[in-house]
């Protein structure tokens, strides 16, 4: 077994959650403003991002999908260069291409996002494929959605990653939501779990707005990857507290339900957890709170003041 | 110089670049089992069996590239690839664009396509024409087996991701080939046969009905030059529009549908760079629009044959110029 967490670290996981949490606030507003396109935010999801990413060694990969702020900056990446990428600038991270739905960094270790529903699930095996060939010690996480869990690539992935051993960390967050769709409208049951697990690889379900528990699976599937060779499956159970994609009015969502998703809001248990322990005072988170907010400013900054793409980078980077 | 088959053209390339370079691996339905001698020569860990999942294939071979091996996948027949069709063409062929150019696709999709098997439109269909639409894809399809084994060699080293279509019909014509490391360059067209009063342009088998119908023509004095297009995306269109230059008609042949085929890019590259030195409509002869039947007579039918090609020269011929 791992050691806990430290208080530091949890520290610095709520204050990971927050910055994730402001950055798609902050970009909702935009939206509203008529400033920016339209995005898929992950909030409420905070904590299944930032459990699992900070259970990822150096080493390790990850795809994603089209609610991949929280794992981009969760993995550390620099909050004005993702904005300017949303906002479709020459300083983003993929030179202003992908806009908000397919931001990967190489440089970070996020490989290969992908905006159709389940394109991850199938390049996941391939990316494990060659770290396995290529002696590379690093697993591959794999963020995908209930909706993705839905899709026939989903059994095709788990199946040959099972097969031919890969070190894949599946990781299904299930928010509740396919867009605008409630899983329980297409999903007889309310876990993915059974699915994975009739692929015979070790499935957990997880409280995925519990960060501790989200990071202790998460440690535990990690280290069976790495030792045992072969996949591993993580449902986090969260909710996506906004709507599909913004703007959004939620007018399809049942209020009682989301109240009931709201009172667990996953940044909120951490804190008060945190202060009730003595770990963090009210006066130091709001100092957390504060010291987010300062970077968002500089990093919205950046990014607005960053130059477009030229046209000429219309037809740039389509051929190797 | 050896004779070999465009089978064996194939083989002989898998192998030599797979020995020449150890990233290359290969996988799909039944590859570790009909390639045996690949099998024994690499392993089990380059040359793998996989699931009847087009799907997860293609997607893991795109992932593969992404991260540095050089996959070749056996998508056995063209039909399939429709079930590969989103990570072909949304992964492979977008995400290098998507991603500013932070990763690249180096894999080569292999299917087979074309009549000659007698088993219908679910195994036989000419799909050349989506690919060659999809943005970030290069797409080959060759007709002899010298060409087979260079361009085949030449994709599995393109760090794009390249379609390779196998005509079925082609798989035991033999042809010679050039010994050692023998390259074609992806998207060079080649004249088979030099002709002044017609080009006839076409790719994969029906390249052999045009030089079987230039030979008919030569009889009658009418000389046809007969260019094997090769490489669909990129597009030779310097060797094009030479010879469309050169002898002022033009008949394009394929066997794949004609709405939005192959056939009408060519057609409207010509109209667009070559107007004034037309001396002719140019003139598609195509499969129709329709499902390929099974009945081989049928099949046959479907595919443009060389007395139809050399009816439409005929007819060409005959046609006033055009101003
Ligand atoms: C193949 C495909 N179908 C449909 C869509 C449109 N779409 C985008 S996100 C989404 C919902 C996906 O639900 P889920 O996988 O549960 O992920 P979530 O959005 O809830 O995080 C849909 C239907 C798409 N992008 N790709």
């Amino acid at each position: 077994m791992h050691r806990p967490l430290s208080d530091t670290e949890q520290v610095s996981m709520l204050e990971a959650m927050q910055l994730i949490r402001r950055h798609e606030e902050r970009l909702a507003e935009l939206q509203a403003a008529g400033r920016a396109a339209g995005t898929c935010t992950a909030v409420g999801q905070e904590a299944a991002a930032v459990g699992v990413v900070h259970a990822l060694g150096a080493d390790d990969l990850i795809l994603t999908n089209h609610r991949s702020a929280g794992h981009l900056l969760a993995r550390g990446a620099d909050p004005g260069r993702l904005i300017a990428e949303i906002l479709g600038r020459s300083t983003g991270y993929c030179k202003g291409k992908s806009g908000s739905l397919h931001v990967s960094a190489r440089e970070l270790g996020i490989v290969l996002t992908s905006t159709i529903v389940g394109g991850e699930l199938s390049l996941a095996p391939g990316v494990a494929l060659a770290q396995r060939m290529q002696g590379r010690p690093g697993v591959v996480a794999c963020f995908f959605g209930d909706g993705a869990a839905c899709e026939g690539i989903f059994h095709e992935a788990l199946n040959l990653a099972v097969v031919w051993k890969l070190p894949v960390l599946f990781v299904c967050e299930n928010n509740q939501w396919q867009a605008y769709v409630h899983r329980k409208e297409t999903m007889p049951q309310d876990h993915v779990r059974p699915w994975a697990a009739a692929h015979g690889l070790p499935a957990v379900v997880v409280d995925g707005n519990d960060v501790e528990a989200v990071h202790a699976a998460a440690r535990h599937a990690v280290d069976t990857i790495r030792v045992q060779g072969g996949p591993c499956f993580i449902e986090a159970v969260t909710y996506r507290l906004r709507g599909h994609f913004e703007p959004d009015d939620q007018g399809y969502v049942d209020a009682d339900e989301l109240t009931a998703w709201k009172s667990r809001d996953p940044i909120q248990l951490l804190a008060r957890r945190l202060i009730d322990r003595g770990v963090l005072s009210e006066g130091e988170w709001a100092h957390v709170r504060q010291r987010v907010e300062a970077t968002l400013d500089a990093a919205f900054a950046f990014a607005e003041a960053s130059p477009f793409p030229s046209a000429d980078e219309l037809i740039t980077d389509v051929y190797a | 110089m050896h004779t070999m088959t465009v089978n064996q053209a194939i083989a002989s390339a898998l192998a030599e670049e797979m020995r020449r370079d150890e990233r290359v691996l290969m996988f799909g339905e039944g590859v570790a089992t009909k390639r045996a001698d690949l099998m024994q020569e690499f392993g089990a860990e380059r040359v793998r069996n996989t699931p009847l999942a087009e799907a997860i294939i293609a997607g893991t071979a795109a992932g593969a590239a992404a991260m540095g091996l050089r996959p070749v996948v056996d998508l056995l027949f063209a039909p399939f690839m429709t079930l590969a069709m989103d990570a072909l063409v949304n992964s492979a062929g977008k995400l290098r664009y998507l991603s500013g150019g932070q990763f690249s696709f180096p894999m080569v999709a292999l299917a087979h396509t074309g009549a000659g098997w007698g088993v219908g439109a679910q195994h036989n269909h000419n799909l050349e024409a989506l690919f060659v639409h999809a943005p970030g894809l290069k797409v080959v399809m060759p007709s002899t087996a010298d060409d087979f084994k260079g361009l085949l060699k030449s994709a599995i080293r393109d760090d794009n991701p390249v379609i390779f279509f196998i005509d079925l019909a082609l798989g035991e014509a033999a042809g010679p080939v050039p010994a050692g490391d023998h390259l074609v360059p992806i998207g060079q067209s080649v004249v088979r046969r030099a002709g002044c009063d017609v080009t006839l342009v076409s790719y994969a088998k029906t390249v052999g009905h045009c030089l079987r119908a230039a030979e008919s023509l030569a009889q009658r004095g009418i000389s046809a030059e007969v260019l094997d297009l090769r490489s669909l995306k990129p597009l030779d269109e310097a060797g094009l529009l030479a010879s469309v230059r050169k002898t002022g008609r033009l008949v394009v042949v394929h066997e794949a549908s004609r709405t939005c085929g192959v056939g009408a890019e060519i057609a409207a590259l010509v109209v667009e760079r070559a107007f004034p030195l037309l001396k002719a409509p140019v003139v598609r002869l195509t499969g129709p629009d329709a499902p390929a039947p099974s009945s081989r007579p049928l099949e046959q039918a479907f595919v443009p044959q060389a007395p139809a090609i050399e009816q439409a020269v005929l007819a060409l011929l005959r046609e006033p110029a055009l101003s």
